[in-house]
C-alpha cells in the first residue's frame, strides 16, 4: 500500500519535536520529507547563548542530527530553501526545481530577526542573533575586541553577556528606560544592570541608535542621536523576531502576524499545517519553546486524525547569563483591581513581586532568588486561591506561616568596612567590635567609637547596629520612619545614599526595603532631592518625584492658576524689565500683580498653558525665573549700602546681588532666603534670614538659622569676616553643608538645632579645607543645576504645559 | 458596542505624570504609571477641586497637589482618613495610543 506522503518545510525546534510524535505514534505512517535552509539538523537554539558563553559546546545542543532522521526513515534536504508551495497540485519545489508531491504539508518556518533599517545595517559586521552562524561570529571576535549589541532583551542580554565572558569589550543600547522592559518592572531591571555592569558590560538605556557608521564596507561605530559614537568591531542586532510567513503568503495561505492557525493548528488549507514560531494562533504569536512543543503535540495528533486541541497558557521567562537569577511569569501591568505584595532583601540582593487578584497570583517578578519561582508559576497556572496564606504568600512554599520581614535588614547587609559615621570616619566593623565588647547604648558607642557623636545624622543606623548585634536586649527609642514605604528616617537614608554609593531612585528601593513598587509623594521628592545633591553628576533630576510647583516651575494657587515672580537680582530692577512685566500683565490678562516680601514682583493667576509664554515674553527682557517655588535660593533682600545711604558701612546691595548670582539656580532641602543689611539698623531685616549678613566698619557679621515663619527666630552669629569674598565663601559653605547633611524640609534652623552651631562652625569657618572641599562640591553641583528654567522650558517643553487633546470638535460634529 | 477614541501617543504623557484632555464634560486628567498603564479621572480632587492632573503619581495612586489627598487611579476613591470619589472614565493603551471610551466623554452636556 502507498504510504501517505508528508513534507515537513524547516526543522527548527518545534519540526523536530513534531517528527519525534509522528514517527513514534505512527511509525511507518507517513513518507517523510524534511526540508530545512540552514545546512544541519537539528538543534536547540535556545541553548545557543550557552554555546556562546563557553558553557556549553555545539554537539550538545543538537537534538535531531541527520543519522536521528535516517534511523527513522526521513528523508532530509538539509540547506535547501523550499522556493515553491502549489496547493492545487499539491507539491513543494526546492531548489533543484523538481516538484515533490505531499498529502499533508506542515510549515515551521520559524522566524527572522528584525533588523532596524539603520543607515549602515547592510554593512559587514552588522549581524543578528539567531542562528549558528551569528553565534560563530560573535565567538570568534575574541578578547579585546569591542562590541555594541542593539537591544536590551532576553536575547540581546545573553549575546552581551556570552560576548563579555570571552573578553570582549560589550556595549548594550537599549531604546527603553529599564533591561528587559517587557519581562521586567523597574526595580527588578536596575539589579539586572547592575549585575551586569558589575560582569564590566557598559549598558545604555533611553538611548536611540541613529547610525551604524563604517569604514571600507565594515562597521567601526554606532553612533546615537546625542551624537555618542560607540566604536565597535561587531554590531548585533537583537531588537525582536518576524514570523517568517513569506512562503505562506505566496502560497495564498491566510496570514497575518504569522501564518494562521486553528486549534488543530490547521492553516485555511486543511492539508496544509503550521507549527512553530510562524504561526499565528488567536493573535498570538509566539517565542518561547513550551508553546511550540505544545504545538507540535497537537499537529502530531492530527496528522493521526485524533483529536487535540492547542491551548495557550501562561509563560515564564528566564534568562541564561549565570550569575543573574531572574524570573517573570503572567501579566503585572494593566488592569484594574489589582494589589501588589513587594518583597526586598537587600542583604541577598533579592526582589520579588507579586501582582494578586481577585485573591488569586496573575503575575511574578523575581530577581536574585529565583528558587520558589515554580511554585508561584504554579500558582498563577492554576489560578489557586491563595487567600488564606497572603501574609506569608511571598516567602515561598517552605516558608508558610513564617515570620515578618526583618526591618533591620538593611543594616545587617552592610559590609564591615562600611562607613557609618561620616564625621569621623566610622565603619560598621569598628561599632560592632565597640558593642561586642561591652557598648550597651548610643552613649557607649559615642563614647568609645565617636560614632554619631558629631552631626548625629547616623545616630538612626548606630541605634539599628546596636539591635541587630544586641538583639532582644536592646530597646531602641522609636524613630520616626521616612514614610509608611519604609523603617528607615530621613537621616538613615541619606547615609545609606552616601554609604553605599546608591545612585538611583531603584537603587534606595532596593537598598531600603521599600514596601510599595515606586515611593509615594512623601519619599520621592526627598529621595530626588537627596540624590541629585549627593550624586550631581550621576543622577538625573526626576520631575514626575517634584511637587507640582517644581515640575511646573511656577507656584500653585488655590485655582488651579499659577504665580510667576521674575528674578530680580538683590531687589534691584530696571524700567525696561518694569516695562517687560507690565505688558506681559496686560498681554496675559494677570489679575493680581502684587510686590513681595522678598522684593520681588508676582503675577499672581496665569492660567498653567500660558506659562511657556509669558516666560518666552518675559526671557525677551532678560528676566529669568525667581525660583518664588522651590525648595532652593529664593530670595536675597538688599538695603541699597553705601550707594545711596547716608548709613551705610559697605555696599550691601553688590554684595547681595553677587550672592544671588553665586547660589541660584541650586537645589536645598527647603527654601533658602538671605538678606544683607548695610548697617546694624537692618533695613533689609537680615537677621531672621537663614543667611543674614550684616555690614560693619570692619566688615561682615554673617548670621545663620534665622527664621520669621511659623517659628520667629533670630540668627547666630556663624562669623566675623573682613572681606566680601570671605563673606560669599561662609554663606556658599554654610549652604552646602546644609544641602549634604539636612533633612528634607528641615530649614537650617531646624537643621542647625540638630547639629550644633558650633559644629557647623567648625567645617564652615575654621577648617579651611573643609570649607574649600564645600565650595568645590557646590560648584560642581551648580555646573549642572543653575540654568534657568524658563528658558528650558519655554524653549523645549512648552508642548507639555497644553492638554493632550481636546475633544470638543468631536462633539460638535 | 462602545466606541474609542485615540486621543494621543502614550509617550505624550510622562511616566508617572498626567495630561489634561478636554471634554465637553470637562476637564479629564488622563494618568500614565510607571507600569505603563492609564487611567482617566475628572481633573478635581473631591476635597477643595485640586488639579489632579498635576499631582504626583506613585502606584496606582495620584497625590492632590493642594492638599495631599491620596486619590485611587483605579477607583477614583480618596485613601486613608479622607472620604470623597472621582469620577473615572475608561481608558486604555492600544499600540502605544492612549483610547478613551467616548461614549461618556464626548457627548453632549444634558442641557
Amino acid at each position: 500500500m502507498d504510504r501517505q506522503k508528508l513534507i515537513v518545510v524547516g526543522a527548527g525546534m518545534a519540526a523536530g519535536r513534531l517528527l519525534e510524535h509522528v514517527t513514534d505514534g505512527q511509525p511507518g505512517a507517513w513518507e517523510i520529507t524534511l526540508f530545512n535552509a540552514e545546512p544541519r539538523g537539528t538543534y536547540d537554539r535556545i541553548m545557543l547563548s550557552p554555546v556562546l558563553a563557553g558553557d556549553k559546546t555545539y554537539p550538545e545542543i543538537v537534538t535531531h542530527d541527520a543519522a536521528w532522521y535516517a534511523e527513522r526513515g526521513i528523508a532530509t534536504r538539509f540547506g535547501e530553501r523550499v522556493t515553491e508551495i502549489d496547493r492545487a497540485a499539491k507539491t513543494v519545489t526546492g531548489t533543484d526545481g523538481v516538484p515533490v508531491p505531499y498529502d499533508k504539508l506542515v510549515l515551521a518556518t520559524g522566524s527572522s530577526p528584525f533588523m532596524i533599517p539603520l543607515p549602515g545595517h547592510d554593512l559587514d559586521g552588522v549581524i543578528a542573533y539567531r542562528d549558528l552562524e551569528d553565534t560563530e561570529r560573535m565567538m570568534a571576535l575574541g578578547a579585546g575586541n569591542r562590541a555594541v549589541v542593539i537591544g536590551g532583551g532576553l536575547l540581546g542580554l545573553e549575546a552581551a553577556a556570552g560576548m563579555a565572558a570571552r573578553g570582549v569589550a560589550v556595549t548594550v543600547v537599549h531604546l527603553m528606560g529599564h533591561l528587559m522592559e517587557r519581562q521586567l518592572d523597574e526595580a527588578a531591571g536596575f539589579l539586572l544592570r547592575k549585575s551586569l555592569t558589575d560582569k564590566g558590560i557598559s549598558i545604555r538605556c533611553s538611548a536611540t541608535s541613529k547610525e551604524i557608521l563604517g569604514e571600507n564596507g565594515q562597521a567601526r561605530a554606532l553612533l546615537l542621536d546625542d551624537g555618542t559614537e560607540l566604536p565597535c568591531d561587531l554590531l548585533v542586532m537583537a531588537v525582536g523576531i518576524r514570523p517568517s510567513i513569506g512562503l505562506a503568503r505566496e502560497a495564498g495561505l491566510a496570514v497575518g502576524k504569522g501564518i494562521h492557525v486553528d486549534d488543530q493548528m490547521l492553516t485555511s488549507d486543511a492539508d496544509v499545517l503550521a507549527i512553530g514560531e510562524c504561526v499565528e494562533h488567536r493573535g498570538a504569536v509566539f517565542g518561547l519553546v513550551a508553546p511550540l512543543y505544545d504545538q507540535a503535540k497537537v499537529a502530531a495528533l492530527a496528522l493521526a486524525g485524533d483529536d487535540a486541541a492547542f491551548v495557550q497558557k501562561e509563560l515564564s521567562t528566564k534568562l541564561k547569563v549565570t550569575g543573574c537569577d531572574l524570573f517573570s511569569a503572567g501579566d503585572f501591568s494593566q488592569a484594574e483591581g489589582r494589589e501588589d505584595i513587594v518583597f526586598r532583601d537587600p542583604a541577598r540582593g533579592v526582589y520579588k513581586r507579586l501582582v494578586l487578584q481577585d485573591d488569586r497570583v496573575v503575575g511574578a517578578v523575581m530577581y536574585g532568588d529565583t528558587a520558589d519561582s515554580g511554585w508561584f508559576f504554579g500558582l498563577i497556572r492554576d489560578r489557586t486561591d491563595i487567600s488564606e496564606m497572603r501574609d506569608t504568600l511571598i516567602f515561598g512554599p517552605a516558608y508558610q506561616g513564617g515570620t515578618a520581614v526583618d526591618p533591620m535588614a538593611a543594616v545587617a547587609a552592610l559590609p564591615d568596612e562600611a562607613e557609618i559615621c561620616g564625621c569621623n570616619g566610622v565603619c560598621k566593623g569598628q561599632i560592632v567590635n565597640a558593642i561586642q565588647d561591652g557598648a550597651a547604648d548610643l552613649g557607649a558607642v559615642r563614647a568609645c567609637t565617636k560614632a554619631s557623636a558629631s552631626c548625629g545624622t547616623c545616630t538612626g543606623l548606630v541605634e539599628q547596629l546596636l539591635a541587630v548585634t544586641l538583639g532582644e536586649t536592646y530597646a531602641a527609642p522609636a524613630a520616626q520612619p521616612m514614610c509608611g514605604c519604609t523603617e528607615l528616617t530621613h537621616e538613615d537614608v541619606r547615609r545609606l545614599i552616601k554609604a553605599q554609593e546608591l545612585r538611583s531612585m531603584p537603587a534606595v528601593w532596593q537598598a531600603g526595603a521599600w514596601a510599595t513598587p515606586d515611593g509615594c509623594h512623601v519619599c520621592r521628592p526627598a529621595l530626588n532631592y537627596y540624590l541629585l545633591a549627593d550624586w550631581p553628576l550621576e543622577y538625573r533630576d526626576d520631575p514626575q518625584s517634584r511637587f507640582i510647583n517644581e515640575r511646573k516651575h511656577a507656584n500653585i494657587q488655590k485655582d488651579g492658576t499659577f504665580s510667576v515672580v521674575p528674578r530680580m537680582w538683590g531687589g534691584i530692577t530696571t524700567a525696561s524689565e518694569l516695562r517687560a512685566i507690565a505688558d506681559a500683565a496686560d498681554k496675559y490678562n494677570v489679575p493680581t500683580v502684587k510686590v513681595t516680601g522678598g522684593q520681588r514682583i508676582d503675577l499672581l493667576g496665569v492660567k498653567g498653558e500660558d506659562l511657556p509664554a509669558i516666560w518666552a515674553d518675559l526671557g525677551k527682557a532678560g528676566l529669568v525665573s525667581g525660583h518664588a517655588y522651590s525648595k532652593g535660593l529664593r530670595t536675597v533682600k538688599t538695603c541699597v549700602g553705601t550707594d545711596h545711604c547716608r548709613f551705610g558701612t559697605q555696599d550691601s546691595t553688590g554684595l547681595g546681588i553677587k550672592l544671588e548670582q553665586a547660589l541660584w539656580g541650586s537645589w536645598t532641602p527647603h527654601k533658602v532666603k538671605l538678606a544683607v543689611s548695610g548697617c546694624p539698623r537692618n533695613c533689609a531685616e537680615a537677621t531672621c534670614k537663614d543667611v543674614g549678613i550684616v555690614c560693619v566698619d570692619s566688615g561682615y557679621q554673617v548670621g545663620v538659622g534665622g527664621a520669621a515663619g511659623m517659628d520667629l527666630k533670630e540668627t547666630e552669629r556663624l562669623a566675623d569676616v573682613a572681606t566680601e569674598q570671605e563673606a560669599i565663601d561662609v554663606t556658599v559653605a554654610f549652604v552646602q553643608l546644609y544641602r549634604e547633611n539636612a533633612k528634607y524640609l528641615d530649614r537650617p534652623y531646624k537643621w542647625l538645632s540638630k547639629v550644633g552651631l558650633d559644629w557647623v562652625r567648625a567645617r564652615v569657618v575654621d577648617d579651611l579645607e573643609e570649607r574649600q572641599r564645600l565650595l568645590d562640591a557646590f560648584a560642581l553641583s551648580q555646573s549642572v543645576y543653575q540654568k534657568d528654567p524658563w528658558a528650558e522650558h519655554a524653549r523645549a517643553r512648552a508642548e507639555s504645559f497644553q492638554p493632550l487633546a481636546s475633544l470638543h470638535r468631536e462633539a460638535a460634529e | 458596542m462602545s466606541t474609542w477614541i485615540d486621543i494621543g501617543p502614550l509617550d505624550a504623557v510622562p511616566l508617572r505624570g498626567a495630561r489634561k484632555l478636554l471634554t465637553p464634560q470637562g476637564c479629564i486628567a488622563v494618568f500614565r504609571t510607571a507600569e505603563d498603564e492609564v487611567f482617566a479621572l475628572d481633573n478635581a480632587c473631591p476635597h477643595k477641586g485640586g488639579p489632579l492632573a498635576e499631582g504626583i503619581v506613585h502606584g496606582r495612586s495620584v497625590t492632590c497637589p493642594l492638599h495631599n489627598w491620596v486619590i485611587s487611579l483605579e477607583t477614583g476613591e480618596a485613601g486613608g482618613a479622607d472620604s470623597g470619589r472621582v469620577p473615572t472614565f475608561p481608558a486604555r493603551v492600544e499600540a502605544g495610543r492612549i483610547l478613551v471610551e467616548a461614549d461618556r466623554l464626548a457627548a453632549r452636556p444634558a442641557a
